[in-house]
């Protein structure tokens, strides 16, 4: 559209606060050992983009930096507590995680990578939190953690920080393909007064700012993610949450059906990116 | 006017907003969603359209669209095209209609309806999360849609 270009060429001349947009070239490496894959080619089940890219390429260079050094990350914080609970014997059973899984370093390395995945005994589709309240009530006896509070995220941020670095790889077929079918759904839905769907600011948009947020494509590799705005860990759930609130409607709640849908589908559209979290954000 | 029961209640909570206007779900749009009548029924104040354009909590537009003569206001989003020069290329009626309900205008759009009260799924109560306590108020006023209609006018190129 020709005026589109000329008005635009207009205010980078004369509006200082014009804003570059798109995704940056810089390479993540977390403690100059770790090299993350932050940008592969789309898997084949997407339809409309060709390359994926993680979230933290649209963040500011400070935001960036805390995540690349693990004494600067605040997130790691709360892995560590999430290491504490995993040692401490709870409920009738008067086990604790260590008892059956023993060093997370190698029992839990490369599980967050395939959650939410199908539990056969359950069948269900079960993401991490809903396996970890599994544990805790069928094995250890003890009561089911909220979902996304506190601890629930501090345990999944830790056993997610054992697979950092290697690819989200989340399978969408054989009986978890149905849910996937209803996540994938739900993210081309238009909510709200607003009617905005997930694919409208994160796979139109992406790159481009609204107002002052610099729209990424919404991956959730990088989950739990420790956030500048409220300094704590969030959970997919609770981003979920906030994102179909801003649309004006009226949202589900963390740990329903539709967001364990939405969270397979949007995971998928991750597989090949490197597991991040917990990543920093703002 | 043909009173559904919907311009009935809406007119019921409203009072007289709508005694020189036209109700949300009464607004005719022409073949290529042009709005002829001003939907207020009074002329549009171009500086409290700017007040409209600019604030979060009402139209908060610049945070899709940017205009360089907006220098004073922070962070102009890129979602939508800049308005530049819109006042030159578009008519009154034209904007009333993009503004009111861009997807009669853009098939498809992201761009949000700002005066429209139904079909939408699952609405909530603003920006609460939680469901609507009654029947949904559009976004914004008749008035304040006149009003940005006088603004936009005042966007020509030069
Ligand atoms: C009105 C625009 C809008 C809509 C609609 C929207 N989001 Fe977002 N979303 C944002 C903004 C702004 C951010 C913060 C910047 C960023 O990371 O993109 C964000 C961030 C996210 C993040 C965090 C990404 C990261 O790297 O940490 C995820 C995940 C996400 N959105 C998922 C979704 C999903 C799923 C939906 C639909 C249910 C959705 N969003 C709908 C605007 C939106
Ligand atoms: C969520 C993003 C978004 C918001 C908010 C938004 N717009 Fe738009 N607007 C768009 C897009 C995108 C287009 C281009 C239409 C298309 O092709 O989809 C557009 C088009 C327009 C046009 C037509 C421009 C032309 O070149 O003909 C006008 C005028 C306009 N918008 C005014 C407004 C006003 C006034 C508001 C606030 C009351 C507003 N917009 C809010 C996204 C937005």
């Amino acid at each position: 559209m020709k005026i589109k270009a000329l008005t635009a060429v207009t205010l980078l001349l004369a509006a200082p606060m014009a804003m570059a947009g798109g995704a940056d070239d810089d390479t993540l490496v977390i403690n100059e050992e770790l090299e993350m894959v932050t940008k592969t080619a789309a898997p084949a089940h997407m339809e409309n983009v060709d390359e994926i890219m993680s979230g933290w390429h649209f963040r500011s260079d400070e935001t960036q930096a805390l995540q690349m050094d693990d004494f600067d990350n605040p997130g790691m914080i709360f892995v560590d507590q999430g290491m504490d609970v995993w040692n401490t014997a709870e409920g009738s059973e008067g086990k604790a995680c260590a008892d059956c899984h023993g060093d997370p370093a190698d029992s839990m390395a490369g599980v967050a990578a395939t959650y939410p995945k199908w539990n056969d005994a359950s069948e269900e589709v079960r993401t991490l939190q809903m396996q970890i309240n599994g544990c805790r009530t069928e094995r250890m006896g003890a009561e089911a953690y909220k979902y996304d509070a506190g601890t629930a995220i501090n345990v999944e941020a830790m056993i997610t920080s054992h697979s950092r670095g290697m690819p989200v790889n989340v399978a969408i077929d054989g009986p978890a393909e149905a849910m996937w079918e209803e996540g994938k759904e739900l993210y081309y839905t238009r909510t709200g007064q607003l009617e905005l769907s997930c694919a409208n600011c994160h796979e139109d948009n992406y790159g481009n700012y609204i107002r002052a947020d610099h729209l990424s494509q919404g991956q959730i590799n990088g989950f739990p993610t420790y956030r500048l705005k409220n300094a704590k860990l969030n959970g997919v759930h609770s981003r979920f949450k906030g994102c179909v609130r801003d649309t004006r409607a009226e949202t589900y709640s963390p740990g329903s059906a539709e967001f364990v849908a939405l969270e397979l589908y949007v995971k998928s559209r991750a597989n090949g990116l490197s597991v991040e979290g917990p990543s920093v954000r703002n | 006017m043909r009173l559904t029961a919907i311009t009935m209640a809406a007119t019921l909570i409203a009072g007289t907003a709508f005694a020189d206007g036209v109700a949300p779900g009464e607004v005719q749009y022409g073949e290529y969603g042009e709005v002829a009548a001003s939907l207020s029924g009074a002329p549009g104040d171009a500086a409290n359209g700017r007040k409209v354009f600019t604030t979060k909590s009402m139209g908060n537009c610049v945070s899709c669209h940017a205009v360089s003569s907006l220098d004073d206001v922070p962070f102009h989003g890129e979602v939508g095209p800049a308005l530049d020069g819109v006042g030159e290329y578009r008519n009154a009626e034209e904007l009333r209609g993009i503004v009111a309900n861009a997807k009669m205008t853009f098939e498809g759009t992201v761009m949000p309806a700002f005066y429209k009260t139904s079909g939408f799924i699952r609405p909530g109560d603003g920006y609460t999360g939680k469901a609507p306590k009654g029947d949904l108020a559009p976004i914004l006023s008749a008035q304040d849609i006149e009003d940005l209609v006088a603004f936009l006018l005042t966007l020509k190129e030069s």
